[in-house]
């Protein structure tokens, strides 16, 4: 186009209105500002984009309700024992249930059939999801206050202080936890059992000692992980320009950890925590299946697939449904958290 | 006149992101002569290192020529495949890039990352490789050859590092030496050495140079002729001394005025350039720099800026340069 | 770098010594001893094996005893094996353990680094989504669950693999599978994630500028790079298959070592926990001090600290 113009610069169509001086509101105009949108939002937005991550939610509400809320309206609890009717298949009755139907009342069918004790397997599902969900969810909160706080601490206080914290957790984090986490399974079991019989521990009884034992070592062990990523986070935060210029301006400790450390590590520690929960949920069910989680009659994923496993040619059902529920939970989690992470952890963002 | 050796066309690149089409180049065309230095300025963003990695096929991933040709040493590089690519990539044509720190690969030791693109590119045995390998660190000055060859990049200082780039880089005498902002990362005494070397290098083996920068003080000292990029196009092109003392682009004119000077009279301000530099994704449809300059006219805002040739080396698009001409002759009619 | 072994060996031996300290202790947080809880036996008979084990003296000697044991290789008597050392029961079983978990890391490793550089290398496309889905499953199923599943599949319902023991070479494929998944899809994730940052590295643009085919540039130069977070991981999947290999074994009725210490868990036979403990907890620290030397020999910018 060049040098055509040159030859015939009128051919353009000009006129002298053309060669004014633009106003500043004209040259104004040209400049389309992108919107600027705060941490909370541009994450929240990615989020809700992230197809996968929005399904996974969905299917942890879903898991969340029929863990929580299914077993409150559910017919049969988990620990009734229905006469004449162990053993059964799903959608079959007992002997005694179809005598009821007979005489025409109305019996709720045993959806996935009863276990050997004659207890509705459906209702020790959702009652086997609720202690495997619970014991994820109340494991990573552990690990989450305890991890953050020893991390907090030891950046915050720097020098011999965090080389000795550190080291602590070098060591620890050396040591195979599923190991220790076995022996002190065993160890604490008489230990705790006996705390249980005391007055005022009996909830401990309907947990299981074993259960105790679980979360005593998640808080022991488990926080390693989480205590180095806050220690990092919290490090590279207090170095930053912004915390130094906060303080410049004379703003108090507990201030900047409120206001800059908190904010800037809230995205790590959310993410962090939630891919923790399923590796609690991998845990526990690990060591119930062992026969070192919850005391029986109160079942858990991993113990229902103990249970069914002697008798899977017979009912398989048993062993698939706990088996694909510990599966989707550990799944969706996972995949809710590296959602959570690509929208709200910069750092990690491609 | 000498041959040619770089011949871009219209040149339009886009980087298709899921946020949209960025245009980064928007119809570039210049050319170059072997054994010429050219230097092209502008600030990020600008298009110059997209300019640069077209040349050497480096575009990177959502990035796509969408259009104008490019020719280099005969070939028609905008058609050639990746793998007729490969042949004159490091060795017909190389580059140096902007940070020394990031660009040798940190497991492998200098002498590896040397000999290797020489045999990629020749026959020689591999002690032939070693032999060139050592030279070559002589060549661009560094001390003990033979010990540096067996280090590794993270025992280098980050000048003695940008030297092993060089080093690479020339290793197969390329025609045309590509450097993208090659001191921008380097100490200031550490970039006075390293653009000295490569005036050295030049003269010693006469390749052509494209020196992408936005510093100033070195293309005045190092190019013959200069390109001023903004916004993917170039707004100015001339020799060194046609951009320096007869600047023609306000854009020039701003960047020209951005710079200390020694001399100045006391007190005397520098002129910054205000604003920001345009979003990409929704360039303007007029002249791209309109919305930063002082003298932006009402045509400036619809319509892009024809060429405005000032002489055989020199021209700009600029409306205030056709705003003569049209006063000139355009009254008459 | 001889410092650098040296320092690296030394902390290892710490943590060991801090394994067999708290496995001891804890292991004696029991109250009552390991007898208690067999009815059948008279209160003298208890207190024979007590005194035969050691059980009668202070903790503080029970303790130096142990490590004076453990120093010179002695892990002491099993307490339900009766007559049988837990060095000769560790020298029986570990070997098959070893056999099981060994294939396991070598088909995590061969099968986990490809299809994570396939990955990569084809990001976006079809062959990487579907990666993807098979690593995103592969961690979300924990191994006793796909051991079960394999055995409901392949041994009772289809009958084409067998279900227990280690009599042949089909005989491996499951309990092999069953512990290789989650490494497998764990490596897979953790080498496409890795190579997808350093092909963004500028070194690797330097690596194209030069010339170099694409196959070279990913074996030569972003392959060892990209390796090193595969390398840190095999510390700790040693340990994941270990405790994984525990109730692989159980399920397939493998004779190995991970059935012992299960039925040990069981029976409370506290030497052979401890013994077994202590041995796969060296094992992995052995694992992690012999990483972190190889590391360094494949990154050398690794200080020497």
């Amino acid at each position: 186009m060049g040098h055509l113009n040159k030859k015939n610069p009128l051919s353009l169509q000009l006129n002298a209105d053309d060669f004014l001086p633009a106003s500043q509101e004209e040259k104004q105009s040209l400049v389309i500002m992108r919107d600027s949108v705060n941490f909370w939002k541009d994450g929240l937005r990615r989020l809700r984009k992230n197809k996968i991550a929005m399904v996974s939610l969905v299917v942890i509400i879903l898991i969340a309700i029929f863990a929580y809320v299914l077993p409150a309206v559910w017919p049969y609890a988990y620990d009734e024992q229905i006469k004449y009717s162990e053993n059964l298949a799903p959608f079959e009755y007992g002997k005694k249930e179809l005598e009821r139907i007979e005489a025409g009342e109305d019996v709720f069918p045993h959806i996935l059939g009863t276990d050997r004790n004659g207890r509705d397997f459906a209702v020790r599902l959702m009652m086997g999801t609720r202690i495997s969900l619970s014991v994820g969810l109340l494991a990573s909160v552990l690990v989450l206050i305890i991890g953050a706080t020893y991390g907090a601490v030891s950046a915050f206080a720097g020098g011999w202080v965090d080389l000795i914290m550190m080291r602590i957790t070098d060591i620890l984090n050396t040591i195979p936890d599923i190991l220790l986490i076995i022996l002190l399974g065993t160890a604490l079991k008489d230990p705790l059992a006996q705390l249980a019989e005391q007055p005022g521990f009996d909830w401990m009884q309907k947990l299981g000692p074993n259960m105790i034992s679980i979360f005593i070592i998640f808080a022991l062990l488990y926080w390693v992980g989480m205590a180095r990523i806050v220690r990092s986070q919290v490090l590279t935060l207090k170095e930053s320009e912004y915390v130094t210029a906060a303080r410049a301006l004379g703003a108090s400790n507990g201030r900047i950890i409120k206001r800059h450390l908190l904010t800037n590590c809230i995205g790590t520690l959310i993410v962090t925590t939630t891919l923790q929960i399923p590796s609690s949920i991998f845990t526990e069910s690990y060591l119930s299946f062992l026969g070192l989680g919850v005391a029986a009659p109160m079942p858990s994923l991993g113990s229902l697939a103990t249970d069914a496993v002697s008798g899977m040619n017979t009912y398989p059902h048993r062993l698939l449904a706990p088996a694909l529920m510990i599966s989707v939970m550990i799944l969706v989690f996972n995949l809710l958290g590296d959602g959570l992470r690509d929208a709200f952890d910069p750092k990690l963002k491609n | 006149m000498s041959e040619k050796i770089l011949d871009i066309q219209q040149e339009r690149l886009s980087f298709f992101t899921p946020a949209g089409e960025v245009k980064a180049l928007n119809g570039v065309s210049f050319a170059m002569n072997q054994g010429d230095v050219l230097g092209i300025v502008g600030e990020s963003g600008s298009g110059k290192s997209v300019t640069a990695y077209s040349i050497m096929g480096l575009t990177a991933y959502p990035g796509k020529l969408v259009g104008g040709k490019v020719w280099f040493n005969g070939h028609q590089i905008d058609e050639m495949s990746e793998k007729e690519f490969r042949k004159i990539r490091g060795n017909e044509v190389s580059i140096i890039f902007q940070d020394p720190m990031t660009s040798l690969n940190p497991v492998y030791t200098i002498g590896n990352q040397i000999v290797e693109v020489i045999l990629l590119h020749t026959q020689k045995t591999k002690k032939e490789a070693w032999a060139r390998a050592k030279e070559l660190l002589e060549l661009v000055g560094i001390n003990e050859p033979e010990r540096r060859l067996k280090q590794y990049p993270h025992e280098l200082s980050g000048g003695m590092r940008q030297r092993v780039m060089i080093a690479i880089a020339l290793a197969c005498e390329p025609k045309l030496l590509i450097a993208d902002e090659p001191t921008t990362a380097l100490d200031v005494t550490i970039q006075a050495q390293i653009l000295e070397l490569m005036q050295d290098l030049r003269k010693k083996l006469g390749m052509s140079i494209i020196m992408i920068t936005h510093d100033l003080g070195v293309v005045a000292s190092m190019c013959e002729k200069i390109a001023v990029m903004y916004a993917g196009h170039i707004v100015e092109y001339g020799t060194t001394d046609e951009i320096f003392y007869n600047p023609q682009h306000e854009y020039t004119k701003g960047l020209i005025n951005s710079i200390p000077k020694l001399n100045a009279e006391e007190k005397e301000r520098l002129v910054p350039i205000e604003g920001t530099p345009v979003d990409l994704l929704n360039p303007p449809a007029g002249c791209p720099f309109a919305p930063r300059c002082k003298s932006c006219m009402k045509v400036c805002l619809s319509k892009m800026p024809p060429r405005t040739e000032l002489s055989d080396t020199h021209y700009t698009y600029c409306w205030l340069r056709q705003k003569e001409e049209f006063e000139k002759g355009g009254k008459a009619e | 770098m001889a410092k650098y072994v040296i320092k690296r060996v030394l902390m290892g031996i710490f943590s060991m010594f801090i394994v067999a300290t708290l496995t001891f202790f804890i292991m004696n947080l029991v109250p009552g001893g390991p007898f208690v809880a067999e009815k059948s036996i008279s209160v003298a008979a208890q207190q024979a094996l007590e005194e035969k084990y050691g059980l009668d003296k202070p903790l503080g000697v029970q303790y130096l005893n142990y490590m004076d044991g453990l120093l010179h290789g002695d892990m002491g008597l099993s307490l339900k094996q009766r007559g049988r050392t837990v060095n000769q029961i560790i020298a029986d079983k570990l070997p098959i353990s070893c056999q099981v978990a060994g294939i396991a890391v070598a088909v995590a490793l061969c099968v986990g680094i490809p299809l994570g550089c396939l990955s990569a290398y084809h990001r976006g496309k079809w062959a990487d989504n579907v990666i993807i889905v098979f690593a995103t499953c592969g961690i979300a199923i924990p191994s006793f669950i796909s051991s079960v599943l394999l055995l409901y599949t392949f041994g009772m319902n289809l009958k084409l693999l067998p279900t227990t023991g280690l009599n042949e070479p089909a005989a491996y494929i499951m309990p092999v599978t069953a512990l290789a998944i989650y490494p497998t899809a764990y490596i897979t994730r953790l080498m496409r994630s890795s190579l997808l940052d350093v092909m963004g590295q500028d070194y690797m643009r330097t690596a194209r500028a030069k010339g170099v085919s694409s196959v070279k540039i990913l074996f030569k130069h972003a392959l060892r790079n990209a390796i090193l977070p595969v390398v840190t991981y095999v510390g700790p999947m040693l340990a994941m298959l270990m405790t994984g290999s525990f109730v692989v074994e159980k399920i397939f009725t493998i004779p190995g070592l991970g059935r012992d210490f299960v039925s040990a868990i069981n029976t409370r036979d506290y030497t052979m926990i401890m013994g077994t403990t202590i041995l796969l907890a060296s094992l992995v620290i052995i694992a992690n001090v012999i990483v972190d030397i190889l590391y360094k020999v494949i990154d050398p910018r690794i200080k020497l600290k």
